[in-house]
């Protein structure tokens, strides 16, 4: 039996956890992901299904923020999907990933790490040595990219013809 | 008509082996990381992504070494490269007023809701040369939380009252079109238009821009909001089902608000101009916006006159690679169509001095009689 990466008649709270999963694994940092799959052990045997191969999405935007969509422009992105068995699996899992820029060892780790994701018995360690601290850097980087932002707010005054 | 020519293809590859010695300039020194290049010359790579329509700092940043820093040769790699990929599909929508950005400002709202931030900015500075070794002056944090308020956009701030136009959203949320993979065909909707300004030359939409704040189609504007941040990329993915996070992508979006009479069927209220752009891409973004609403001329059925106001010359002349393509080519060899046009002169030429030494023998004439 093969457990996909979506189990079958999902609900909207495992989508979210899902997507959540998928930006922490998008995110990593270059490097980070290749290296987290190296010191993994026991492995699963990886069976490329498709990709990685580099492609396109086009970015879409909307007429004054918030009117109709235009297109914006392109942005590359790369795929994976991945087919694991044996190893620790139960059975076998299949992850898929996307992730911007051409970066194809990042997309077919996060392919991986997905499909680790799929499997019940392996979830669990999966989100606590990979998502878990991916999400506390990018976290902790947000925090603090926005602090130094907000050391630039700033206060106007007007001198003259307030409130006329 | 173009007549190809032959040879030369020991000359041509000895002049690109010169163009990457050029290029490589003084070997003592190291060559330039293109790593580098993406974090110390953000502003260019963004100008390179925006241009050639592509999101790819990384891929942007090698064009501009392989490119000698000439930014259309660089634009014209980006583009050519991005033929070579397929097209995975289509991103939603991003969401500029969600993520807390880094820049945010507003001249024409003081006070305006979740407050304004400088962020990156070389506004303000003094455009004089700094010591070449210093990182910059030191910062002193404000220590202020977060703003409880978020920063909802200013258009929705005026836009309650109704005095400022609301976003032009469109019944049923149709696909846009896409300039990639159809025909640019006059007149376009708003949103080909804005993907095809997007993408079109930075100098060349300032110059438009600029033209209509000195009166050529005045449209008299003000920066309502200008933002700049790092946005959440999610593209829907068929076998999933559900929209997936693929990434963030820098943008700047600015917001122009215009002064605007009122028609027949509209009341007096601001009218709007609207610029996204890849990257800090201020200038261009400013610009954007600036063409984008003088180019509704016709729409809110105002006078168009002016350059920036007709859209088939502004769309047709912003994209700097068919510009550069169009105007480069007159140097590669045209000897056949030279040729041509250099018998056709000399036979007028010859046709003048026959009429001419003709003429002078009437008159010769008449002077005897």
């Amino acid at each position: 039996m093969t457990s996909q990466a979506l189990p079958a008649g999902h609900s909207g709270e495992a989508d979210a956890a899902w997507r959540q999963w998928a930006r922490a694994l998008a995110l990593a940092g270059p490097g980070v992901l290749d290296a987290a799959w190296r010191e993994w052990e026991p492995k699963p045997e990886v069976q490329a299904i498709r990709g990685p191969e580099a492609g396109l999405v086009m970015m879409r935007a909307r007429t004054d923020g918030g009117g109709a969509r235009f297109n914006l422009g392109e942005a590359t992105v790369t795929r994976a999907t991945v087919r694991l068995h044996g190893g620790p699996l139960t059975a076998d899992a299949m992850g898929t990933a996307y992730v911007l820029g051409t970066d194809t060892a990042h997309a077919l780790h996060a392919a991986i790490f997905q499909g680790l994701l799929a499997d019940e018995t392996q979830r669990e360690r999966v989100l606590t040595e990979i998502i878990t601290p991916l999400e506390r850097e990018q976290a902790a980087r947000d925090a603090g990219r926005q602090a130094d932002a907000q050391s630039t707010r700033v206060d106007f005054f007007s001198v003259a013809r307030e409130h006329e | 008509m173009y007549v190809a020519v032959k040879g030369g293809e020991r000359a041509i590859a000895n002049a690109h082996a010169l163009l990457a010695k050029e290029g490589r300039g003084d070997p003592a020194l190291s060559p330039l990381n293109p790593a580098a290049v993406a974090g110390q010359l953000g502003v260019l790579v963004a100008r390179v992504m925006t241009e050639g329509s592509l999101y790819d700092p990384e891929l942007a940043a090698r064009a501009i070494v392989q490119a000698q820093g000439d930014v259309l040769e660089a634009v014209t790699l980006i583009r050519s490269y991005r033929t070579t990929l397929p097209r995975f599909g289509y991103t939603l929508p991003v969401d500029t007023a969600r993520l807390p950005p880094q820049r945010r400002i507003s001249a024409t709202f003081k006070d305006l809701p979740g407050g304004q931030q400088l962020g990156a900015t070389f506004d303000y500075t003094h455009r004089l040369f700094t010591d070449r070794d210093t990182a910059g002056p030191a910062s002193a944090p404000d220590g202020g939380g977060p703003p409880d308020e978020g920063m909802p956009r200013v258009s929705d701030l005026l836009g309650a009252s109704a005095l400022i136009e609301p976003d032009q959203a469109l019944d049923g949320d149709p696909e846009p079109g896409d300039l990639t993979r159809e025909p640019a065909v006059f007149p376009m909707t708003r949103a080909e238009r804005l993907q095809s300004l997007a993408r079109g030359d930075e100098g060349f939409l300032l110059a438009l821009g600029y033209s209509t704040q000195r009166g050529y189609g005045n449209n008299h504007p003000f920066a309502g909001e200008i933002r700049v941040g790092e946005v959440d990329v999610e593209i829907e993915i068929p076998e999933l089902g559900y929209p997936v996070p693929v990434g963030r992508v820098e943008l700047t979006e600015c917001q122009m608000v215009n002064q605007f009479s009122g028609s027949a069927d509209t009341p007096a209220q601001f009218t709007r101009g609207y610029g996204l752009a890849f990257g800090r891409s201020e200038r261009k973004a400013m610009s954007m916006s600036l063409v984008d609403r003088s180019l509704r001329a016709g729409e809110l059925g105002e006078r168009a006159a002016a350059p920036a106001q007709d859209e088939e010359f502004v769309i047709s002349h912003s994209d700097n690679v068919q510009a550069t393509g169009f105007v480069e080519h007159l140097k590669l060899p045209h000897y056949v169509d030279f040729q041509a046009e250099l018998g056709l002169v000399r036979r007028l030429n010859a046709e003048f001095r026959e009429r001419a030494e003709g003429a002078s023998g009437r008159h010769d004439g008449a002077e005897e009689a």
